[in-house]
């Protein structure tokens, strides 16, 4: 079998970007540990190269398991940009908080090996492989704090319904396998599409099988774990999950329900649009009440990927239905580069606030203003962005749900629409109570100084600039998100 | 051979398995349940693959299953980690004891 190594040249510089950190840490003692961190970072500039040169071009290779297209450029893009942001968002904090630096790097890298994989397989296993690289290393991150009982206790919780996600999931392909007699997506497409009746047995499978990917990207029967684990884990591990395992998830979802389920999505585009409903209701209900900054940040990341599973209830089956469910697709990809943008943001300065001080309750961010006017600026604009605020990119995320459903509107398309209107409103009350604190309360006297460092100073920078600047133009990205399809493909 | 048989000892693994992860408090056994499903998956995909697809050459179930078992040992290694960590910490791997955090 012929190997295209162009293809995976990211993924292959990833890897040993990961070993060599792995060894720097065997040779680095003391105080010199932390210097892995650029180590890293430098191996990441390179993979964002070797993505980069594969733009335009589409590659398949390992039969047909394995397909570099644009779209996987697009996510591998916005993956290796979140590796580099949480780089820089965790150097000092692991400094810092004397982690097993080395080991921390190295199962950051591995579980961006995974994610890096998902939205280029084709394939059940490769998909498989995929999903529970990101997973187990980031099980691992999760209890990184090995004396703290917040930390093993948020592992413990994630890791138990992470391997049964990943059962359930894999008891679905099984059944997938059996149906289809082939684990290609595209083979199993034609295999769905020939039958001619709906087989419940199979509808089940299907659905055991997204459920697993609900697991990832924390929909709401299956998002019990989010709130928790980001408040226990380490707090860059937690902006990972929140932002880029989410994103490894959403991408997996479109590849295994846009190519292999697409002949059945008759069945599961209702089914999913009601649990975008549920999700974004149910993340935001909670939100309210939280006192907590990064438990109020994971129940709207539940509501934001509430938001992201719009599109995928627009989805439909049939010949005619190519432009609808690319302009799903779509959708789905603007969003999450824009989630990832404001979200990573808004958690830097989460860290920035809560290191050495380990305040994070929200009433601990009076005066913030007063106290670091930069970060105080950040964090509003990261919220207001969240909420889908004008001049922000956040706004430009709805307004391309919001398109996605003007493509073919339907009843079942304005109800969703609808929900996300209200959603947003309801969304907006808890942001602007924190942008309220900042700005408005009077801090407490004698709070240590803020000393955010310049590697989180300039990631929070980038990213605020990075929102505000998509949000005057959009096209830097629609440009490129317009032009992807895996529809066609399939 | 039907596949029946198989299939049904599959299902009823499975079934234990999820039984298992709901009722059982130690995380221990509820590792050992999750092992259970990932094994009457493993018995489905070889089943599937020998009884009803055995001409393809590439011989896709029973690499599936492979590549199952691989990832199982894997996530158990990582999983008794860490509740052995959560014991160091607390001296007990009952899950109902990790409520720290409620909502």
């Amino acid at each position: 079998m012929q190997i295209d190594f162009i293809a995976i040249l990211p993924e292959i510089v990833l890897t040993v970007t990961a070993l060599l950190v792995l060894a720097a840490d065997l040779a680095l003692r003391g105080d010199a540990k932390q210097f892995v961190n650029p180590l890293a970072a430098f191996g990441t500039v390179g993979a964002i190269v070797a993505t980069v040169v594969l733009w335009g071009s589409e590659r398949v290779t390992f039969g047909t398991m394995y397909v570099v297209d644009d779209f996987a450029v697009l996510f591998k893009l916005l993956f290796l940009g979140t590796l580099l942001a949480i780089l820089g968002i965790s150097w000092r904090y692991v400094a810092e908080h004397r982690f097993f630096q080395g080991e921390y790097y190295f199962l950051l890298l591995t579980s961006f090996i995974g994610m890096m994989l998902m939205p280029s397989s084709r394939d059940l296993i490769m998909l498989f492989i995929a999903l529970e690289t990101v997973s187990v290393p980031a099980f691992v991150m999760v209890g990184m704090r090995k004396r703290d009982l917040y930390s093993s206790e948020s592992a413990l919780k994630f890791f138990l319904l992470g391997v049964l996600s990943a059962a359930l999931m894999l008891f679905g392909m099984s059944m997938v396998y059996g149906f289809a007699g082939t684990t290609d997506l595209v083979g199993i497409a034609a295999a769905i599409s020939g039958e001619t009746a709906s087989v419940p047995l199979l509808l089940g499978s299907v659905m055991l099988v997204i459920v697993g990917f609900g697991f990832k990207i924390s929909a709401v029967p299956f998002h019990f774990w989010a709130p928790d684990t980001y408040a226990g884990a380490p707090m860059p591990v937690a902006a990972m999950l929140a932002v880029a395992s989410k994103a490894a998830g959403f991408a997996g979802l479109v590849v295994v329900a846009f190519i292999a389920f697409e002949p059945v999505a008759d069945v599961w585009g209702p089914m999913l649009g009601v649990l975008a409903v549920l999700t974004m209701t149910v993340g935001n209900l909670i939100a309210l009440q939280q006192r907590d900054l990064i438990r109020l940040l994971a129940y709207s990341s539940v509501a934001q990927a509430g938001y992201i599973l719009i599109p995928f209830g627009l989805a439909r089956t049939g010949p005619e239905a190519a432009v609808v469910n690319a302009a799903a697709i779509e959708a789905v990809v603007f969003y999450l580069i824009a989630y990832a943008v404001m979200n990573l943001g808004a958690f830097g300065v989460a860290i920035a606030v809560e290191r050495r001080t380990g305040l994070r309750s929200i009433a601990d961010y009076a005066g913030l203003s007063g106290r670091s006017p930069l970060l105080a600026m950040g964090l509003t604009v990261f919220l207001l962005s969240l909420g889908g605020a004008p001049l922000t990119v956040g706004l430009w995320a709805k307004f391309a749900i919001i398109e996605a459903i003007a493509v073919d509107i339907t009843l079942f398309g304005i109800v969703l629409a609808t929900f996300l209107v209200v959603n947003s409103v309801i969304a907006f009350f808890y942001y602007l109570k924190v942008v309220r604190t900042v700005w408005m309360d009077q801090a407490p006297a004698g709070l240590p100084q803020l000393q955010p460092g310049f590697n989180l100073s300039a990631v929070v920078v980038v990213l605020m600039v990075g929102t505000l600047l998509l949000g005057v133009l959009p096209g830097l990205v629609t440009d490129f998100s317009s032009v992807i399809s895996i529809v066609a493909a399939g | 051979m039907s596949p029946i048989g198989p299939l049904l000892l599959a299902a009823f693994l499975f079934s234990a398995g999820v039984y298992g992860v709901i009722a059982r408090r130690n995380a221990v056994l509820v590792l050992i349940s999750v092992e259970l499903m990932l094994n009457a998956v493993n018995i489905n995909l070889v089943t599937f693959q020998n009884l009803l697809f055995p001409g393809d050459p590439a011989v896709t179930g029973q690499m599936f299953a492979l590549f199952i078992i691989g990832v199982a040992a894997a996530e158990v290694g990582v999983g008794l980690a860490i509740v052995f960590n959560m014991f160091r910490n607390r001296a007990s791997v009952d899950v109902d004891d990790a409520d720290l955090m409620r909502w």
